[in-house]
């Protein structure tokens, strides 16, 4: 789809923030000088264009009890795709890429304890024969996906 | 944190997106049968006490044309890295900046910050930004490019039943 100057006015607006009020859509639209009738079609139009990929509540992992790790592997080349299915396999990665360097996969554990990474990564090590360097975050720094509008 | 049944519910409701009508929490009372008032009273405890990061969208940074990413990877002396990770977090051109654990000798980086951008020039040319700003703090720096996604699911609370 093609997005205009509205829409990532848009995208910019809601990433961080979606106001908890009876019409909520109606407020964030007058922020943006918008009708609330607009700004619905909007969205709906750009969830059904997967432009947007979720709308709503994010939940913190480690505030739940859970926890995220990234992790990465230094994997063979002839391997890879072997090893890419092995993890993948499990349902605690939860993304995983590949990136060009000697620790050529990098994944993300989210598991609802804390513990569970460790047994996760544990698990992945049995599997596989080879050693998963965990990345836990040790600060974040805030985040935020600007485009230009 | 443990989550009372009803709030598990209430997260479970917004799970697949808020809907996308004039009294979305309306809608999701009624599927609850709760109040609004209530549902509108647990997500602002549930932000209130970190559960829930924030509400909003999230967009697909490719279909946004922002198609190549990189994770820079820096060495910055341990006393500087928070103050420097602070910084950088907050530039416009970084995404997501975390301090993380070394593994010597094949991992020296403690500060990662993702960049994203149209093409490879214009996530380098950030780089070469980022670069000049961490200026003599930085003792050994790398990026690394994702090849191919391999795997893609959100955060989900596992369903009730496959605990």
């Amino acid at each position: 789809m093609e997005l205009d100057e509205t829409d990532l006015r848009i995208i910019n607006a809601l990433q961080s923030g979606f106001p908890v009020t009876s019409r909520p859509f109606a407020r964030a639209a007058d922020q943006l000088g918008l009708r609330e009738d607009e700004l619905i079609v909007r969205l709906a139009a750009m969830k059904d264009s997967r432009v947007i990929t979720r709308f709503g509540p994010f939940l913190d992992a480690a505030a739940m009890g859970g926890a995220f790790c990234l992790c990465a592997m230094e994997v063979p080349p002839d391997e890879f795709d072997a090893v890419t299915d092995q993890v993948n396999g499990f349902e605690e990665v939860a993304h995983n890429y590949a990136r060009d360097h000697r620790l050529n996969m990098w994944f993300v554990l989210a598991t609802e304890t804390p513990v569970g990474i460790g047994e996760a990564a544990a698990r992945i090590e049995a599997a596989t024969g080879l050693p998963v360097y965990q990345f836990p975050k040790l600060k974040e720094f805030f985040v935020g996906f600007r485009v230009a509008a | 944190m443990n989550l009372s049944p009803e709030d598990r519910a209430l997260i479970e409701a917004c799970q697949a997106g808020l809907p996308l009508v004039p009294q979305p929490y309306t809608q999701i009372a009624d599927q609850l049968g709760m109040r609004e008032a209530d549902v509108m009273q647990r997500l602002e405890a549930l932000k209130t006490k970190g559960a829930i990061r924030r509400i909003g969208i999230a967009p697909d940074h490719y279909k946004l044309g922002m198609v190549a990413n990189g994770m820079t990877v820096w060495d910055i002396e341990d006393a500087q890295a928070e103050g420097l990770g602070a910084l950088v977090g907050a530039m416009e051109d970084v995404t997501h900046c975390y301090l993380r654990p070394r593994y010597m000798p094949l991992w020296p980086y403690n500060l990662f910050a993702m960049l994203h951008g149209t093409d490879l020039a214009e996530v380098e040319a950030k780089r070469d930004r980022l670069k000049s700003f961490l200026g003599d703090a930085v003792r050994a720096c790398d990026v690394l490019y994702s090849t191919q996604i391999l795997k893609k699911t959100g955060l989900r609370l596992a369903r009730k039943g496959a605990r």
